[in-house]
């Protein structure tokens, strides 16, 4: 696919399949085998299975704070599917798929969740920065890896997300003009799942698209519909194809919608209605590629029950390891502050220590 | 008189003054349809209007430059910044514009804006949602930053600061917004910012406090007190202007102090009070001024939070050191 010939003002995304998982082309070649289909398809089932289970984890007050990606899989799986061991990720909230695929354990997920600071070690994947919380911070930092990629001469490419309201922020807007007027092969996928938070996009922005930000930095940018894993998948490779080709970053505006709450603290009930949410549940992306894959003839749903029981099982197995997994404790704080402890640190945990000891608290490791 | 929680007073608070005063805008992310994340602008929209009442696009910049714009042609904006941890997204506009319109236009322009963000820790939220970095905004220059610990002193204090002609930043404890619940007046009042609350009287040792660390402070001073130490509680209240004679006066009498705040320890709101109480009560003191503060690192994700936050335990346990040094 020719990424640079979309007009990113095109409201219409470039779409494969419709709701009910046929192809709406009259001329469409199959771009993905099917057993890479059938794939996709385990791992959004296995990312939609680990979300549930994480939401019913922190209702039994096993976890903290967590954000919800129902609806959004077949984004998050189509961009982990289409980077080499090479590539970079560097994440944002909600792509929870595109990180586990890129080598992040569940147990480490888990841990994160359950405000453990080890979790960001990741320690199976490489080339993936951490999650930072504060809103489009990551954009920048996925700018600057493209100048290293490129200055290390390498053939990799960075891949990097962030949400529709991120794209308010000032970081969002600076980080795209430094990658495309040093040309790095930066791939900044917006999930606009039409909310951040309570506000609803037409709200964030009075531009047409997302996709439009493109055309004033000087790169392509298209609009797809993030809930059809196909058009997701042709789109992400596209722009990775450009990118390595050393051609510049791409901007991709994946339209999706939110299915749940913003974090299991939030209540979607206060700013949007049912009907909106009912509207979207057609579209849903699991069901979109489900239906194709039957249409195909390649896939039995009657399978299905058997396989998530085992998804489960492999999901709540890490969820006790992370439960296991021994507390933090009074080093873990100060350890990872410096490369070596500064004497007021030092002194600080020695002081907290005395107390601990005085007062005949169980001594810390 | 109404029993309410720290959310219910400073809405209580924004009504008030979003009444009394029609320039009054109110705005920040899902301030607006949701009443913040916290629900402290509940109602709000509905009452007074989309005009007046509104959400942002997320951008902690765009709010803090536009509310300078905004003053320049008289109206009187009351920000809000979801977290203090994402208020640095906005550190330039407020360090180097809202600070410093007044001097800058010498006295010309002001930009008396109200930048309300809850801070603190003990809601165990995932990271940059739990930090006390207060001393950052009462470094600089131009500005005035109130902490309260009570639903009474959050309305009063957040009105003063709306009918004030200076720029402040009002931090909110979001640790106290629903833990404690208060009898206070519903009628309008106001509380001078710059004037410490004597919590309570004692003759032994000064224990110092503010905002989120206030609710240790008030247990460990109930605790000392049962074990016969008399304590002499202050609530600063203001983290600057800081009420110096108030602590000044109360330190001269006990002859000790030991402040207490959650934030990192170095060139922290510790340092200033005990340099003030050097400043004034130095040839009163029977032991060294002491500060128990949070550790130079980040504040811990959920896990690490108990080490990090000071248990009432751990304040007795310093207080009866100090006395007994
Ligand atoms: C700088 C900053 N401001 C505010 C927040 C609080 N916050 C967390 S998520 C969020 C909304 C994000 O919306 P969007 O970018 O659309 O991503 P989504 O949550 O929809 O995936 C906000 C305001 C933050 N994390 N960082
Ligand atoms: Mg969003």
């Amino acid at each position: 696919m020719d990424i640079a010939a979309y007009d990113p003002l095109n409201e219409t995304p470039y779409q494969i399949l419709d709701a009910q998982g046929k192809v709406i082309l009259d001329h469409w070649e199959q771009s993905l085998s099917d057993s890479e289909l059938i794939e996709a398809f385990k791992n959004m089932l296995f990312v939609r299975q680990f979300d549930t289970m994480a939401i019913s984890y922190q209702r039994q007050g096993r976890m903290y704070t967590y954000p919800p990606n129902l609806g959004q899989e077949a984004l998050s799986v189509a961009s982990g599917s289409v980077l080499q061991k090479t590539d970079w990720m560097v994440p944002s909230v909600r792509e929870m798929g595109a990180w586990y695929m890129k080598g992040v354990s569940l147990k480490e997920l888990f841990l994160y969740y359950r405000g453990h600071e080890i979790a960001q070690r990741f320690e199976q994947a490489n080339r993936i920065m951490p999650i930072t919380v504060p809103i489009a911070s990551q954009i920048p930092h996925a700018a600057g890896v493209g100048y290293g990629i490129k200055f290390h001469g390498e053939k990799a490419v960075v891949l990097t997300f962030i949400g529709d309201g991120g794209t308010s922020e000032g970081d969002f807007h600076e980080a795209l003009n430094f990658a495309a007027v040093w040309k790095v092969p930066l791939i900044t996928v917006i999930q606009n799942n039409h909310y951040a938070i309570s506000l609803p996009v037409h709200k964030q922005t009075a531009s047409k698209t997302l996709a439009a930000k493109s055309l004033s930095y000087g790169m392509p940018g298209i609009r797809v519909d993030g809930n059809d894993y196909i058009a997701m998948h042709e789109v992400l490779s596209g722009s990775i194809d450009y990118a390595r080709q050393g051609n510049g970053p791409v901007l991709i505006e994946a339209l999706t919608y939110r299915r749940g709450a913003h974090t299991t603290s939030d209540d979607p009930k206060k700013y949007r209605t049912q009907e909106e949410e009912q509207e979207w549940e057609p579209k849903d992306p699991v069901n979109r590629l489900r239906s194709f894959l039957v249409h195909k003839n390649i896939w039995n749903p009657d399978e299905e029950a058997e396989l998530i029981e085992g998804y489960r099982k492999e999901i709540d197995t890490q969820f006790l390891e992370a439960e296991q997994y021994p507390p933090h404790s009074l080093d873990d704080v100060f350890a990872y502050m410096f490369s070596e402890l500064p004497p007021e640190l030092e002194a600080q945990k020695q002081e907290y220590q005395d107390y601990l000891n005085a007062t005949a608290q169980e001594p810390q490791k | 008189m109404k029993n309410m929680t720290m959310v219910q007073a400073i809405n209580n608070a924004l009504e008030i003054v979003l009444t009394e005063n029609e320039k009054v805008v109110l705005y920040g992310e899902d301030v607006g349809v949701e009443g913040g994340v916290f629900r402290v602008s509940a109602g709000l929209q509905e009452k007074f209007g989309e005009k007046r009442v509104f959400d942002s696009p997320l951008a902690e910049s765009g709010i803090a430059g536009t509310a300078v714009g905004m003053a320049a042609t008289g109206l009187k904006p009351i920000i809000e910044m979801q977290f203090s941890g994402f208020s640095y997204h906005a550190f330039h506009q407020i360090i180097n514009q809202v600070s410093r319109i007044r001097n800058r236009s010498r006295g010309r322009h002001t930009a008396p804006i109200v930048i309300r963000m809850p801070y603190g820790g003990g809601i165990k939220a995932p990271e940059h949602h739990s930090e006390s970095m207060e001393v950052l905004y009462a470094a600089i220059p131009g500005l005035k930053v109130v902490i309260p610990s009570t639903p009474h002193d959050a309305k009063g204090l957040l009105i003063d600061a709306v009918r004030g002609e200076d720029p402040v930043v009002f931090m909110e404890p979001k640790r106290l917004y629903r833990s404690v619940k208060q009898e206070i007046q519903e009628e309008e009042y106001s509380i001078p910012i710059g004037k410490a609350s004597v919590v309570q009287e004692g003759s032994d040792i000064t224990l110092i406090s503010y905002g989120a660390s206030m609710k240790e402070a008030r247990k460990a001073s109930d605790t000392a007190q049962k074990k016969g130490i008399s304590v002499e509680l202050i609530d600063i209240r203001s983290i600057y202007p800081l009420d110096r004679s108030t602590i000044g006066e109360s330190v001269r009498k006990t002859g000790r102090v030991l402040v207490v705040h959650e934030g990192p320890e170095s060139y922290g709101p510790g340092a200033e009070v005990l340099t003030t109480v050097i400043d004034e009560a130095f040839l009163y003191l029977e032991a060294p001024p002491r500060r128990l503060s949070g550790f130079d690192t980040i504040a811990p994700y959920p896990q690490g939070e108990e080490w990090y936050i000071h248990t009432p335990e751990r304040i007795v346990y310093e207080l009866q050191r100090l006395v007994e040094y």
